[in-house]
């Protein structure tokens, strides 16, 4: 038997579809504003984590800039909402805009030192990405600056908006949910989320994916047979660069608001980081993982941190790391010891039980 | 042109980088006096830089790690110097200079020992495991960063935090109408001694020579006989206290220092050593002047250029030559 039908493979499988089916009905079994935050965050996020996995789970390759073609598309969508209105028009202007910007960016940087070492390359897309986050706050003319922008989202998206009424003219209740807007917001965020997510299962499992893999293993060796490992980089640095810049747009839209900290800091370069090795590298199926454990880890963590805080406000140092900013510590310290003593992360390792040898 | 590019070489080949620079810049600011500010601001700047920098193109020379986390010691330095100098604010004000100069010292020597300390905790236990293996030394090394800055946090808090400077390194020198503040040049003299007693080390001494087998063939060194892994600790906790020394200066030039230096100086140091050439001292000696003179140059003729400016250099200095300026043998 080979991993991708093992037991635990399937038990991987079988978390992920419920996950996909939680998400599918989250605006019925869950009904309040911060769950429904919660699920359109996961369904971005998961999107934005495979497409991070494409590079250093498929590939191999180490890149700290995520996050700006994450803001690309955001910003973009932003501008086009906030100069041009409201409209699917501005939606499209946007997105479009941030994804040839993320996409010239990636050809440039890729070009350019996806050439080097791993870790040449992870220092040059520091600093890019640093920079950017410095002129995005700067230029506050175009980006606004530290405050970010707000702005409208097209007219279907609004809470105000009514999909469906009833005799009297109010918002149809479908199981007690009103169908409204914001309904129709989050649908929007959970269908282009699971169309990209499902474009790059695809690509992963392509020939072109077998290649990647081949470069990841054995660099030289892949060369040698006669692929052109540069282009081949290139290319799905681009291809993961366009991925995330939609995951900016549909998130954008989503938030109404896009600033430097929901949308380029490195805090989310981390966050993403950590979705990567916690879910398991190198398989689609941990990006899903690892996306919702973090980030209801990030709603619900904090809440549990604060309780032990006071629970503990006796002791010296105790409350001061348990406090809930404190809680990247403590992921932190996971992070450690998950790379340390299961590198292949939750899913990864799962998989890997049942394995008949 | 070929007499030209040999008498260039003889002259000091690219070493003769800043010294253009700072040429151009003469031309292009006009006034004498503003120039040699900006010049010893730069050279001040980038001896401190090239103090943070140099144990990160150390390390990674000669162990082929590249550490992530080295911003933590840069922040860590900055924080513990900072807490001692207030600590001692009585000697600071101090009319006597020998009670300014004792402080300053102790504070030094606390970030030196406390980098020592980190380097030798952050070797044997994060390191240690993922020797030869790029990909998880990245992510662990990251993960440490976020550990490390996050305790920073814990004990020093967000808030920003003055640093009280000794009064001897207050005042400033003028001569004409040019005036250079003393802490400048006492930055500029500590980076140019680390300097010269790293390259006497590396140079001159059998450690040195052990060290520079050691970035070339590790084997044939072991092979020999000798406990590279030792030398390995050693070479880590000195680019640590390197960073911490950096770090502490820092907070002397800067007076208000928050927890996210070591992030901001993190870019700055990565440019540098890249600029440089990973692994070796001369180059990022070079680049860190470089960065040091364009940064404060660029600020004066066009301060809205000056974020981008690093960035610019870096990504010329890669196009002309694309390991860096004075990359180690290897």
């Amino acid at each position: 038997m080979t991993e991708q039908n093992s037991t635990g493979a399937l038990i991987v499988k079988i978390t992920v579809l419920t996950i996909g089916a939680a998400l599918l009905f989250a605006p019925f079994l869950f009904q309040d504003v911060r769950s429904l935050e919660v699920a359109a965050r996961i369904c971005v996020f998961v999107v934005l984590v495979a497409s991070y996995d494409l590079l250093i789970g498929y590939t191999g390759i180490v890149s700290f800039a995520h996050t700006m073609f994450f803001g690309f598309g955001a910003y973009g969508a932003a501008i086009a909402l906030k100069q041009m209105g409201p409209g699917w028009d501005a939606v499209m202007v946007g997105g479009l805009a941030g994804m040839l910007v993320s996409l010239i960016v990636a050809v440039a940087i890729g070009l350019l030192s996806l050439r080097v070492k791993a870790i040449f390359f992870a220092m040059i897309t520091l600093a890019v990405a640093s920079v950017v986050l410095v002129l995005a706050s700067q230029l506050s003319d175009f980006t606004g600056g530290e405050d970010g922008i707000t702005y409208r989202a097209p007219q279907l998206f609004k809470t105000a908006t009514k999909l469906a009424v009833d005799e009297d003219g109010k918002v149809l209740r479908l199981f007690g949910v009103k169908l409204n807007g914001k309904l129709a917001a989050y649908y929007f965020v959970f269908a282009t989320s699971l169309a990209l997510f499902v474009l790059m299962f695809r690509l992963v499992g392509s020939p072109l994916g077998t290649v990647l893999k081949a470069i990841r293993e054995n660099e030289a060796r892949a060369e040698a047979i006669g692929y052109r490992v540069v282009s081949y980089r290139t290319f799905v640095f681009c291809i993961a660069a366009l991925a995330a810049s939609l995951a900016g747009t549909i998130y954008a839209i989503w938030l109404k608001y896009t600033g430097p900290d929901t949308m380029l800091s490195f805090s989310i370069m981390i966050d993403i980081l950590l979705m990567v090795v916690i879910g398991g590298m190198g398989t689609m199926w941990g990006a899903v993982i690892g996306a919702v454990l973090m980030v209801l880890a990030q709603y619900y963590l904090r809440d549990l941190m604060g309780a032990a805080a006071e629970a503990t406000s006796n002791l010296p140092i105790l409350p001061e790391l348990l406090n809930p900013d404190r809680w990247l510590l403590w992921l932190g310290i996971i992070f450690i010891l998950l790379v340390y003593f299961f590198p292949r992360g939750i899913a990864g390792t799962i998989m890997q039980k049942g394995i008949a040898k | 042109m070929k007499n030209l590019t040999q008498i260039l070489a003889r002259m000091g080949g690219v070493n003769l980088l800043p010294v253009a620079v700072a040429a151009v810049a003469f031309v292009l600011i006009g006034v004498p006096s503003s120039w040699v500010t900006l010049t010893v601001a730069g050279l001040a700047m980038g001896m401190m830089i090239f103090l943070m920098a140099s144990g990160l193109s150390l390390v990674f020379g000669l162990m082929d790690v590249l550490n992530f986390g080295h911003s933590a010691f840069v922040s860590l330095g900055a924080f513990v110097a900072a807490s001692v100098l207030t600590w001692l604010a009585g000697w600071l004000g101090a009319d006597s200079i020998f009670l300014n100069v004792m402080a300053l010292f102790l504070a030094l020597t606390a970030a030196l020992i406390v980098g020592l300390a980190g380097g030798w905790f952050f070797e044997t236990v994060i390191i240690r495991p993922v020797y030869k293996d790029h990909l998880r030394q990245i992510l662990i090394t990251m993960g440490a960063l976020i550990v490390a800055e996050q305790l920073i946090l814990a004990v020093w808090g967000g808030t920003p935090m003055a640093v009280p400077r000794p009064q001897f390194l207050e005042s400033a020198i003028i001569l004409g109408d040019v005036s250079i503040e003393i802490y400048r040049i006492f930055a500029f003299l500590l980076g140019l001694a680390v300097y010269v007693a790293l390259y006497l080390t590396l140079n001159r001494t059998r450690i040195g020579l052990l060290i520079r087998a050691g970035v070339e063939n590790r084997e044939m060194v072991e092979a020999l006989g000798f406990r590279i892994d030792r030398l390995f600790i050693g070479v880590f906790m000195l680019g640590s206290a390197l960073a911490t020394l950096g770090g502490a200066m820092w907070a002397g030039y800067e007076t208000l220092i928050s927890p996210s230096l070591g992030a901001e100086m993190m870019i700055v140091v990565f440019i540098v050593v890249i600029i440089g050439g990973l692994g070796s001292i001369e180059g990022t000696l070079l680049g860190a002047i470089m960065v040091g003179l364009v940064g404060n140059y660029v600020g004066f003729l066009m301060p809205k250029m000056a974020l981008a400016s690093n960035m610019i250099l870096m990504m010329a200095i890669l196009m002309w030559r694309p390991s860096g300026l004075r990359p180690a043998v290897k």
